[in-house]
């Protein structure tokens, strides 16, 4: 243990769950887990796995979360036998939160919705944005189906303790900037591997005026610099959402004011445009208004970066009354069942519809893809989602832009990259 | 473990939508991933194999999604080893689960070319470019990774843990 035994808030969630006051960078550790996520993706290959160790039960029937939504409700014969196969085992061995379509939603929207996570947890999921929850100040983070078995069958997985970034917004942000623009513009700075195997902090006064929504949004794409864990610290916003929420009671860490940090960045966040990431890396970020001239074929709102509440009611409040541009598709999609309904009582999904939009189910669907909007050759989509790999929405010559909601829905009704401000006359 | 075989050389973040796209992860037949394993970056990737079986890449190799489909599917489809400058952290986490073999080397992914002959020694730490006469260091994993290579990947590993 070093002199001045200060810790960031990762150290201590992970020392907390391997029963210890310090842990230091670098060293492995074994490490209780609160909740262990699986999709009907990762699950069909970690039964597998889980069978091989002949585990006869998971550790713990209520903290096993199973969601099946990248290809649900099942798009072809093959899926549909992967969602079987994990509907049985979830049946089989009693698993309390298994989410079957009509109760699922996407699951890094639904787990926080639904209070299954909480400040200080400690979370693993076989799915790569399970750093999602960061945002609740929980450690939280992606392995694959291995471990996921591991961790179902043991509750306990290995951790090499992170070493920290800070990344501190100042400054008054621009109208209808949301996370995803604070994001991608961070992403862009320090490119697609500038935070790999570190912890990311978002902190400063811009993050205390975000709404949950927005860092969910952000703590998302933490992976998207390569990044373990992408937390805020809780504070009064995320204890609000708590208490109406969490079924477990949680616990609030904080970083000592002197831990140390990897790099610390400081962001004038008015000097922040609404931002687009070019094809094919999330860390293309660009300025909306300097992409006028790509006309797009597909505008997708959705999926667990930016499927929320807010997403909706920016998207709906530049679409009400305007009309989708001839030719191009719009695909809604709402992330949960309880944001559709919210979204459909708020009148969205009616704006939305009459402007030429199309609404779906909860499903990840396009954003991988998978389904619901898959791209031919040559197409280009403007997308809320995350990724803009290449083939990542269908075809290997297609490609993906990504932006927040606000560009998504001003680009719907001019048919290429365009900002609020083009189709709005009083915002 | 030695292992001397040809190199399939490609860049900089090497994600697991070209390691494996998406629309085949409705299924986990390994030799079915196996063949389909890098189809969106290289087309060519099949022919390549029959004469080179180690893959040689830049940086954040394997970064994107979780899924394991993507070191199975080069596992399987016979390639032996992979070395590259760094790792994106969850593909590293997987490979090592599996038991495909991992190498990490700035030096020796910049320095070697397609086609080149390497000579790997996993357990000595070294890397043989035989092609251009260069021998490249490689630093230790940590021993807890290493007893997990050493039992043949995460489940065996805790099988045996379990037993204790
Ligand atoms: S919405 Fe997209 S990024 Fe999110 S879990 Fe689904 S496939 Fe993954």
């Amino acid at each position: 243990m070093p002199q001045n035994n200060s810790q960031t808030i990762a150290q201590k969630i992970l020392a907390a769950h391997c029963g210890r006051d310090y842990v230091s960078e670098g060293e492995i550790v074994n490490a209780g887990l609160d909740i262990v996520l699986g999709n009907d993706i990762t699950m069909p290959l970690a039964i597998q796995e889980f069978k091989k160790i002949g585990a006869e039960k998971v550790f713990d029937s209520e903290r096993v979360v199973i969601v099946p939504d990248h290809f649900t409700p099942n798009k072809d014969i093959k899926s549909a036998q992967q969602s079987q196969l994990v509907r049985e085992f979830a049946s089989a061995f009693h698993i309390k939160n298994y989410f079957e379509v009509g109760k699922m939603g996407i699951e890094h929207a639904l787990l926080p919705e639904q209070g299954l996570v909480g400040a200080g947890d400690l979370i693993i999921g076989a799915d790569s944005h399970t750093c999602t929850y960061g945002a609740l100040g929980a450690a939280s983070t992606g392995v694959g189906s291995t471990d996921l078995a591991v961790a179902m069958a043991t509750g306990k997985l290995w951790f090499r303790v992170p070493s920290s970034i800070k990344f501190v917004y100042e400054g008054k942000p621009q109208p209808w900037i949301t996370g995803k623009d604070l994001i991608l513009h961070t992403i862009g700075m320090i490119g697609v591997d500038g935070a790999l195997y570190q912890s990311m902090e978002f902190r400063g006064p811009v993050i205390g005026q975000l709404s949950m929504d927005s860092r969910f949004t952000m703590s998302n794409m933490a992976i998207e610099a390569g990044g373990k864990f992408g937390i805020i610290e809780a504070d009064k916003v995320t204890e609000q959402y708590l208490s109406q929420r969490a079924q477990r009671p949680y616990r609030v860490y904080k970083s000592d004011a002197d831990a140390s940090y990897d790099q610390v960045y400081r962001i004038d966040c008015s000097k922040i445009g609404l931002q687009v990431a070019t094809p094919h890396l999330p860390s293309n970020a660009k300025p909306a208004e300097k992409l006028s001239h790509i006309g797009i074929d597909q505008v997708v709102i959705g999926s667990c970066t930016n499927g929320r509440m807010e997403d909706l009611a920016v998207s709906a409040s530049i679409l009400k009354g305007q009309k989708v541009k001839e030719g191009l598709r719009v695909i809604v999609i709402p992330a949960t069942q309880e944001i559709y309904l919210e979204a459909m009582q708020k009148g969205y999904l009616k704006t939305f519809v009459e402007a030429g939009c199309v609404v779906s189910t909860p499903t990840c669907g396009p954003c991988l893809g998978g389904h619901m909007g898959i791209l031919a050759e040559g197409e280009k989509a403007l997308s809320t989602t995350n990724r803009n790999f290449v083939g990542r929405m269908g075809h290997p010559k297609s490609e993906v832009y990504l932006c927040g909601p606000a560009v998504a829905a001003a680009s719907a009704v001019t048919g290429h990259i365009a900002i609020p401000q083009e189709v709005m006359d009083d915002y | 473990m030695i292992i001397k075989e040809k190199v399939i050389k490609y860049g900089h973040n090497v994600d697991t939508d070209v390691i494996i796209p998406a629309r085949y992860l409705n299924t986990t037949d390994e030799k079915e991933l196996a063949s389909h394993c890098f189809e969106d970056l290289d087309q060519a990737f099949a022919e390549k194999l029959k004469k080179a079986k180690i893959v040689v890449a830049g940086t954040n190799f394997g970064c994107g999604s979780s899924r394991e489909h993507a070191p199975l599917a080069i596992k399987a489809s016979g390639v032996r080893l992979v070395v590259a400058s760094s790792f994106a952290r969850i593909f590293f986490r997987n490979a090592i689960n599996i038991g495909l073999p991992l190498v990490q080397s700035s030096e020796a992914s910049q320095e070697t070319e397609e086609g080149d002959v390497l000579e790997v020694d996993l357990s000595g730490g070294s890397i043989k470019n035989v092609t251009r006469d260069k021998v490249y260091s490689i630093s230790p994993l940590p021993d807890f990774i290493q007893g997990v290579i050493q039992s043949g990947g995460y489940i065996p590993y805790i099988k045996g843990q379990m037993k204790k």
